[in-house]
């Protein structure tokens, strides 16, 4: 284990993470609305996600499906029986005031991920439970200076969201670091990804955390823990853990005592401050959900979800260096990220080549992505495009930097490398017959350099090299001017 | 013309003779409303103008296009949401709410082509047995005006009492059909939990309520199931009938064994109750049935458990009257909790603060296991003696109520002596089987009603059973009503 010094005392984090995932159903949890991003404030709801008086809640389906599919993939024991409870308190984006939840009978329990360290030690996280619930609406206030509720002039509230099927996932408290933390979000996101049941977008809130964090000093029992809020990003995880363990061992390093409550923090300052206390705490009297029968997950059930289920990143990793050759980081990278390992598969079938496949992938290809902000999917850069490109290098019309160019223009225009090649005239002359008139006439125009040649001065080939060069612009293919030119200077 | 001694079926035949066209037959219904509902205040609202115009639109229909029903009135407890129709659960935090969808036996209704009348007073979100508790007018009992009606469903049982609809819908979480039903000397009848969709129901104690059927015959009720029950994909806990339930068959009740729930008579009970009850037996055997007593043990801790589970449930379906969607809000708070207290505090009556208070106390962190779980496990050993004793006898049988319609006024300050009005229906929801009170006669010139309860999904049998009970005894089950000073009467 890892620790965090501060002075002269060596103190080390107890961090438990919570994470939710909006699974991307089509529609929500428990009603037929459609589960969008970004629509119009209250066009997707309906009575029953409104809370109208005398509405019923029903289980979607493709729901506990997708549910039982992370909660596999997490390794978890899946119950047989498994049972909604309502989740008690007052909130204007919670319009039952309760939220339907799972409490003692949750879907799955038990599992555990391993996470692959940047060192390449790995760190098993064990995962407590996984859980079915319902998201709330989504609040906004205007005026006041916090952006909270306290203080606002007034605040709207948006259903849309509310209703949207989420899966929580609490992990044990193994983690004990925020490069740790940071390491088994990321990982978790790339499964879930790879599972296709959500976006897992932390900007637009499809992924979101929660950290329960304490200190100790090693050996000794567990110290008090506060519920660390508000990290939508990976970087606010790392920096919010790191200012919250900071502040726990100042406060005890100061003779202070750290008290049980829940702490926002602010990417702005970099802050942890007080939400509410112990003493504020919600009791949300938990009890079984009375609207809901109890959802029966039968083995045929468990095993259909499972034989459906994708290679996962570890398994697929572990494949792509056997079966391709890959260095252990290539494939780990491509592992991670589903679409870019799906590209990296098609191209090599494609190509035949895997070397050079994962040197564009990993290479010219990521960077594109990456620079353009664009998904895989979105790219114009085709897998048919891309290996057109690379066939062109391999049967030698490009040269390797020409590629790169073509490779530039196909991005922006999304035309065949053939198009870009025709319309740049960009193709290498290989044609001999082409090029010998060419060298005829080259060497003919310079008998005195031919003459230094003959003699024995092989320097002057470059001379001759570069005047053909000069003429074809730069697009003869250099191996067959050189064989040409040796050819002619020596018979001539 | 005269619909005081209509039944649903009568109006059914009347239509169907072309004796009386459907805008003729609403009418009617309308203008008794008009004349009586002044005593009795059975109604908070009349949809005259869509009445009419739903009547309208069937006496436009080519008549072989019609459906049985279609045309006949009826009248709806006010907690079943109707699209356009204000719908408040008799309380002031959702005066003025309009739902924008129809409950499923709403829809199934519209469809069957009924007329709605207009919605029924009730105890404050079903909770009461007197009808006392609604924020806006006191039912009275068309028996006698200064008797409570019993409740919740008090505005539906007196409604078909005094004949100002053929027949009405109410909702019973404890026995709030059949007590009022009983009171008013009514046929009530609270299907098996799961025969009817819940949807559109707004919630008291969802793993308790149902809506069902207030009318002046057994006929009447078993036709009525039949057109709101069914699976319906809205509501998971719905499952329908196994079969119809009517129309009812047979007049003997030859070889068929009834018990007699010990705990629910004798001391239990008044002694007129108790003799109208023991001649209802007396008729039992004459038909051919055999009566034996039974004991339930378990049934003496039903109100406890029930006074635990339904307020725990309401205390959390009644949360989400905050002010900020619809219905009541409270004006010009300064922030959210003021804002949430005062529209609350406003907006519900002391009896819904009272079980309010009490759910939420008993789902508490520390008392969850020693009420909430306690009164769960008393439930499974009341469906347990349920059960072991069907495995003895086809029905048993009770006085649905231990008294007959009490004063006005009453009971209101002794919120325990008017829980108690319901120990003889509780233990019967606990455990969500199917019962029917039906009149069996009158103590003091008012109503008592015979509770018959069955096994799960045995409605047919049951209301079979109470038809030919009904028959043999005869009992009249409208009221003969004073309005003002000129007499109404059937």
């Amino acid at each position: 284990m890892s620790a965090a010094g501060i002075g002269h005392d060596v103190w080390e984090a107890v961090i438990g993470l919570e994470i939710h995932v909006q699974l991307n159903t089509r529609t929500k949890m428990f009603c037929g609305c459609e589960v969008t991003f970004g629509e119009p404030p209250n066009t997707k709801v309906c009575p029953i996600c409104l809370g109208h008086p005398g509405v019923l809640p029903v289980t979607n389906e493709k729901a506990v499906e997708h549910a039982t599919r992370i909660a596999l993939a997490l390794n978890c024991r899946i119950a047989e029986r498994t049972i909604f409870h309502r989740k008690n308190y007052f909130y204007p984006d919670l319009p039952k005031a309760y939220q339907i939840s799972q409490y003692d009978l949750p879907l799955g329990i038990g599992g555990y991920l391993d996470v692959e360290m940047d060192d390449g030690s790995n760190l098993r996280v064990g995962i407590t439970r996984v859980h079915m619930e319902e998201d709330a609406g989504k609040l906004v206030h205007a005026g006041g200076a916090s952006g909270r509720i306290d203080g606002a002039d007034y605040s709207l509230v948006d259903f849309n969201r509310g209703g949207t099927p989420l899966v929580e996932i609490v992990s044990e408290p193994d983690i004990s670091t925020p490069d740790q933390a940071r390491a088994y979000l990321v990982q978790l996101r790339n499964l879930v990804e790879q599972l296709g049941v959500s976006d897992v977008n932390m900007e637009e809130g499809s992924l979101r955390c929660d950290a329960n964090v304490s200190v100790r000093r090693p050996g000794e029992p567990l110290g008090v823990k506060t519920e660390l809020k508000n990290m939508n990003s990976f970087r606010f995880l790392h920096r919010g853990l790191e200012a919250e363990i900071e502040r726990q061992v100042t406060a005890l390093e100061a003779g202070e005592r750290v008290v049980q409550e829940t702490v926002h923090f602010d990417p702005a300052t970099g802050t942890v401050s007080t939400l509410r206390s112990k003493e504020e705490a919600h009791d949300y009297r938990y009890f079984p959900e009375p609207d809901l029968t109890p959802i029966v997950l039968d083995a045929a059930f468990v095993d259909r979800v499972r034989a459906a289920l994708p290679e996962l990143p570890a398994a697929r990793k572990e494949r792509l260096v056997s079966q391709f050759d890959l260095a252990p980081k290539d494939a780990a990278l491509l592992a991670a990220n589903k679409p870019l390992g799906d590209y990296f598969e098609a191209l090599a079938a494609a190509t035949g080549d895997a070397r050079i496949s994962v040197n564009w992938v990993l290479g010219d290809f990521s960077a594109h992505v990456n620079s353009t902000g664009l998904q895989v999917a979105e790219s114009p850069v085709t897998v048919e495009l891309l290996a057109g490109l690379l066939g062109l290098v391999a049967n030698g019309t490009l040269s390797g930097k020409m590629a790169k160019e073509v490779f530039e223009t196909m991005a922006e225009t999304g035309q065949s490398a053939g198009e870009i090649v025709a319309e740049k005239g960009l193709g290498q002359i290989s044609d001999a017959d082409e090029l010998e008139a060419i060298i005829n006439r080259i060497v003919s125009a310079n008998p005195g350099p031919a003459e230094e040649f003959r003699q024995g001065r092989e320097k002057i080939l470059g001379f001759f090299v570069g005047q053909v060069m000069k003429e074809t612009r730069g697009q003869a293919n250099p191996q067959l001017v050189n064989e040409l030119l040796r050819k002619h200077l020596s018979s001539a | 013309m005269d619909v005081a001694t209509l039944t649903a079926h009568d109006c059914r035949d009347l239509l169907a003779g072309r004796e009386v066209s459907a805008v003729e037959l609403t009418r009617a219904y309308l203008d008794r409303i008009a004349q009586v509902d002044d005593v009795v205040q059975a109604y908070l609202a009349v949809d005259e103008a869509g009445a009419l115009a739903a009547a309208a639109a069937v006496d436009a229909k080519p008549r072989d296009e019609r459906l049985t029903w279609e045309g006949v009135p009826i009248g709806l407890k006010d907690i079943l949401c109707v699209k356009g129709m204000e719908t408040t659960c008799a309380s002031r935090i959702l005066k003025g709410y309009i739902p924008p969808y129809d409950a499923t036996v709403i829809a199934k209704l519209r469809a069957a082509g009924l007329i709605f009348l207009g919605k029924l007073n009730m105890d404050e979100f079903a909770m009461g047995s007197s009808t006392e508790n609604s924020a806006f007018k006191t039912t009275r009992n068309p028996w006698d005006p200064d008797r409570v009606p019993g409740g919740s469903s008090g505005g539906s049982a007196a409604c078909v009492a005094a004949a100002l609809a053929p027949w009405a819908l109410g909702t019973d979480t404890g026995g709030s059909i059949r007590q009022p039903a009983s009171l008013c000397g009514v046929v009530g009848l609270k299907p098996t939990y799961g025969a009817v969709s819940r949807y559109g129901l707004i919630a008291f104690a969802s793993s308790l309520d149902q809506i069902g059927p207030l009318t002046h015959d057994v006929r009447d009720a078993a036709a009525l199931l039949d057109l709101i029950a069914g699976r319906d994909p809205l509501d998971c806990t719905s499952t329908g009938l196994i079969e119809p339930a009517g129309p009812p068959e047979g007049d003997s009740l030859k070889g068929l064994r009834f018990g007699v729930i010990k705990e629910f008579t004798g001391e239990a009970c008044d002694a007129g109750v108790r003799r109208t009850f023991d001649s209802a037996v007396k008729a039992i055997g004459t038909l051919g049935g055999v009566c034996e007593e039974v004991s339930l043990p378990s049934v003496e801790r039903g109100i406890a458990a029930y006074y635990l589970i339904a307020p725990s449930e309401a205390s959390s379906n009644l949360a989400r009257f905050d002010g900020v969607r619809y219905g009541h809000r409270h004006a010009g708070s300064q922030d959210l909790n003021e804002m949430y207290v005062r529209t609350r505090s406003e907006g519900f009556g002391a009896e819904v603060k009272r079980r309010i208070m009490i759910g939420t106390h008993a789902l508490s962190a520390g008392y969850y296991d020693a009420y909430y779980a306690q009164a769960q496990r008393t439930r499974t050993l009341i469906i347990q003696d349920f059960a072991d004793a069907f495995d003895h006898f086809d029905f048993l049988i009770s006085p649905t109520s231990p008294t007959v319609a009490f004063k006005i006024g009453e009971r209101v300050a002794d919120p325990l002596a008017m829980y108690c009005s319901d120990l003889c229906t509780i233990p019967v929801s606990l455990a969500a089987l199917p019962a029917v009170s039906v009149p069996a006669g009158f103590s003091d010139g008012l109503p008592v009603g015979l509770q018959i309860i069955g096994p799960h999904f045995s409605e047919r049998n049951l209301l079979s059973m109470a038809h030919a009970f009904e028959q043999h005894v005869q009992v009249g089950t409208v009221a003969p009503l004073r309005a003002g000073s000129a007499e109404v009467t059937p």
